[in-house]
């Protein structure tokens, strides 16, 4: 052995005596150690035999692969399917800019560090992304649903992963505006203000979300004016609002209250109106500490969607379930619900990755 | 003088603003509440909790307490509650369990175990339950084999007819499932809590207890998890209040729990008010419940200080 190999990191050592100690220090150090390794190497084997045996010969994945543009677009017309494409051609870009828009932003504020006296900001590029953002959105809106020009395409259309995407997003982004709203009010001096935003707050995070989209199928057409007609996704999508809405609102509260006083001290001093002060001191940094747990309600709220497949809606989970209706499919159970949940994993789990990074970002 | 500087008289608007809130509140209620009250009379129904004594008519897998489909909806619905509650207390002691063993696991001196751990948590945690519970009825207790022919392991039996512990106690497949995936998958947002708080203990506190001469798992037992648990329960409750919550998914393996009674009992009789208001009013005093005894014991366990 050459003294060099001894300095390499663990992970890439390979020298028998090398990986005799990694294992000696992290499986066998002790008879417990030992014994609860053995065990676990038992159960993995054991498991992963079953698994094999089950995936290769007891599996039938026909019910996946015929079953495809099912579970990610539902029975979209197939004629009208480039939309979709175009739609998320449109969201891949717009991932794009805002990663792009992220490196920018950080070596402008390493740049604007570096001169102290910053002055008061211009219409920022933040703003004009927003607005791209927006228009973005209505743009995809538009491709799928049709109208102006497109054929239109009913919402009973929509399905699988297209479905739960497009209500995922769609809620978070209604649900940000009241969210904030809600925690502004609840932070606020104002005792009735911040009472009914307090009762709002606790009420709807004391109930389950299926009494909330219950009531949101039920009661909605029942409480609005004139035709009571209302769109089943239109209407899943009001119950995820108001529900996403109380618990974002915690999450901004959060960050408003880690805003210490002297800014706001600060921001009165240089003359500025309580709306500007919000608007220009307190709301940027207390969004910017809020984005982790934001990120966060996003992944339950994307997990939430499933709730939709108990009011037939035919989502990723609902779409599973009808799938398994389908006569030469019964009882394939297993096969559809792990494909679907494999979807669901590798988006939660990619976004989760993201706001840790986003924290350790943020905190760094 | 005074009317020029009325728009910036703070306390002027401290009041407007106030005003304003309450009209626009109460114009809100009023107009929801107006539309309300002309579509039921529409639909020719008046509100009122009457309906609760007549017949309900359907029947009920499992219940505490006596019940056929000739009593009440009250009393159908109170059989709910009591499965919901049953439910919960059960789900909450199970994740309890499943979520502090898989923390510990998490930090153990084990890799493999270590491994496991964290694989347990990022793939439970990061799918629906819906779907977790649809998986674990129907293609775990609806796929294994028949009643008369179960599965045998430790004393207990696993057949489509669901668990039969030792003790002779035996499970139905829809209250399993339920049960199951519940903890399974709120212990791995407790895994994730247990983790963090035993984190927070200081280093100085494993070395201390080390030259005490007490071994990790005694040092664990008595010295950092005591001090772990004031970290941890805080975050804890709210795992066990979202637990409560998502018990009201029973309805999805069709066992009969408060929200799946209330389901029923509006489908027969289109009472949409009535039963969203006993459903929200149950979950808030379930909710409150909790998060009382939490602050009870929370109160026990914190330091304090001198």
């Amino acid at each position: 052995m050459t003294p060099k190999t001894g300095a390499m990191p663990r992970s890439t050592a390979s020298t028998p005596a090398q990986i005799q100690r990694w294992l000696k220090r992290n499986l066998f150090n002790g008879w417990f150690n030992s014994l609860l390794t053995l065990v676990c190497l038992a159960v993995i084997t054991w498991i992963a035999i079953h698994l094999l045996r089950w995936a290769t010969t007891q599996a039938q994945w026909a019910v996946v692969t015929t079953n495809l543009p099912l579970f990610f677009v539902g029975r979209y017309p197939v004629q009208q399917i480039w939309r979709v494409w175009a739609a998320l051609a449109i969201a891949l870009a717009m991932v794009g800019v805002w990663w792009q828009a992220g490196t920018w932003k950080q070596k402008n504020t390493q740049t604007a560090a570096g001169s102290p006296s910053s002055p008061l900001p211009s219409p920022s590029p933040q703003a004009l992304f927003f607005i791209l953002l927006l228009i973005a959105f209505c743009c995809i809106l538009w491709l799928l649903a049709g109208g102006l020009g497109l054929p239109r395409v009913g919402t009973n259309l929509w399905g699988g992963l297209l479905l739960t995407l497009v209500v995922a997003i769609t809620s978070i982004v209604l649900a940000f505006p009241f969210g904030v709203l809600l925690a502004l009010g609840r932070q606020s001096s104002l005792p009735i203000l911040q009472g009914f935003c307090t009762v709002y707050i606790e009420l709807i995070r004391g109930l389950p979300l299926i009494g909330i989209l219950f009531m949101a199928q039920v009661m909605l057409p029942l409480v609005l004016p004139g035709q009571p007609n209302i769109d089943r996704v239109v209407r899943a999508i009001a119950g995820l609002v108001l529900f996403n809405a109380a618990y974002l609102a915690e999450n901004v509260r959060g960050g408003l209250q880690s805003i210490p006083r002297g800014q706001t001290e600060a921001a009165k001093a240089l003359g500025l109106n309580p709306f500007l002060t919000l608007r220009l001191v307190v709301l940027p940094q207390a969004l910017r500490i809020a984005i982790p747990g934001i990120v966060g309600q996003f992944i339950s709220l994307f997990k939430d969607t499933s709730l939709l497949a108990l009011f037939a809606l035919l989502e990723l989970t609902g779409i599973g379930r009808s799938i398994l209706a389908q006569p030469q499919f019964l009882g394939r159970y297993a096969e559809v619900y792990l494909f679907v949940g494999l979807l669901y994993w590798v988006f939660c789990f990619t976004m989760s990755r993201i706001s840790r990074r986003l924290e350790r970002g943020s905190r760094g | 003088m005074n009317r020029t500087n009325l728009w910036r008289n703070v306390r002027f608007w401290r009041f407007a603003g106030q005003a304003i809130a309450i009209v626009l509140v109460i114009s809100l209620i009023a107009f929801l509440g107006f539309n309300l009250n002309r579509n039921l009379a529409r639909l020719g129904i008046r509100f009122g909790f009457g309906f609760l004594q007549s017949q309900a008519g359907f029947a009920i897998g499992e219940t505490l307490i006596p019940y056929q489909s000739s009593d009440s909806y009250g009393r159908a619905l109170l059989v709910g509650l009591l499965n919901s509650l049953l439910v919960i207390a059960t789900g909450i002691a199970l994740a309890t369990i499943v979520g502090v063993t898989a923390g510990i696991a998490r930090l153990s001196s084990n890799w493999l175990v270590r491994k496991m751990a964290l694989v347990y948590v990022e793939l439970l945690r990061n799918t629906p339950l819906l779907l977790q519970l649809f998986f674990w009825y129907f293609a775990a207790f609806l796929s294994l084999p028949k009643t008369d022919a179960p599965l045998r392991w430790l004393g207990f039996s696993f057949s489509n007819g669901g668990i039969t512990v030792p003790g002779g106690l035996s499970f139905s497949p829809e209250f399993s499932a339920l049960v199951l995936g519940l903890s399974i998958y709120t212990g791995t947002f407790i895994a994730e809590i247990v983790r963090g708080g035993i984190q927070s203990v200081p280093k100085g506190q494993w070395e201390a207890a080390k030259s005490l001469g007490l071994k990790p798992a005694q040092a664990m037992r008595m010295v950092i998890f005591p001090q772990a648990l004031r970290a941890i329960i805080p975050p804890l409750g709210n795992q066990y209040l979202n637990l409560a919550k998502n018990s009201s998914l029973a309805i999805a393996v069709g066992f009969s729990d408060l929200y799946a009674v209330a389901s029923t009992t509006f489908n027969q009789t289109g009472r949409a008010v009535e039963i969203m208001v006993l459903i929200s009013v149950t979950y808030l005093s379930i909710s409150l419940l909790i998060s009382l005894l939490l602050n009870l014991y929370n109160r026990r366990v914190q330091l304090v200080e001198r």
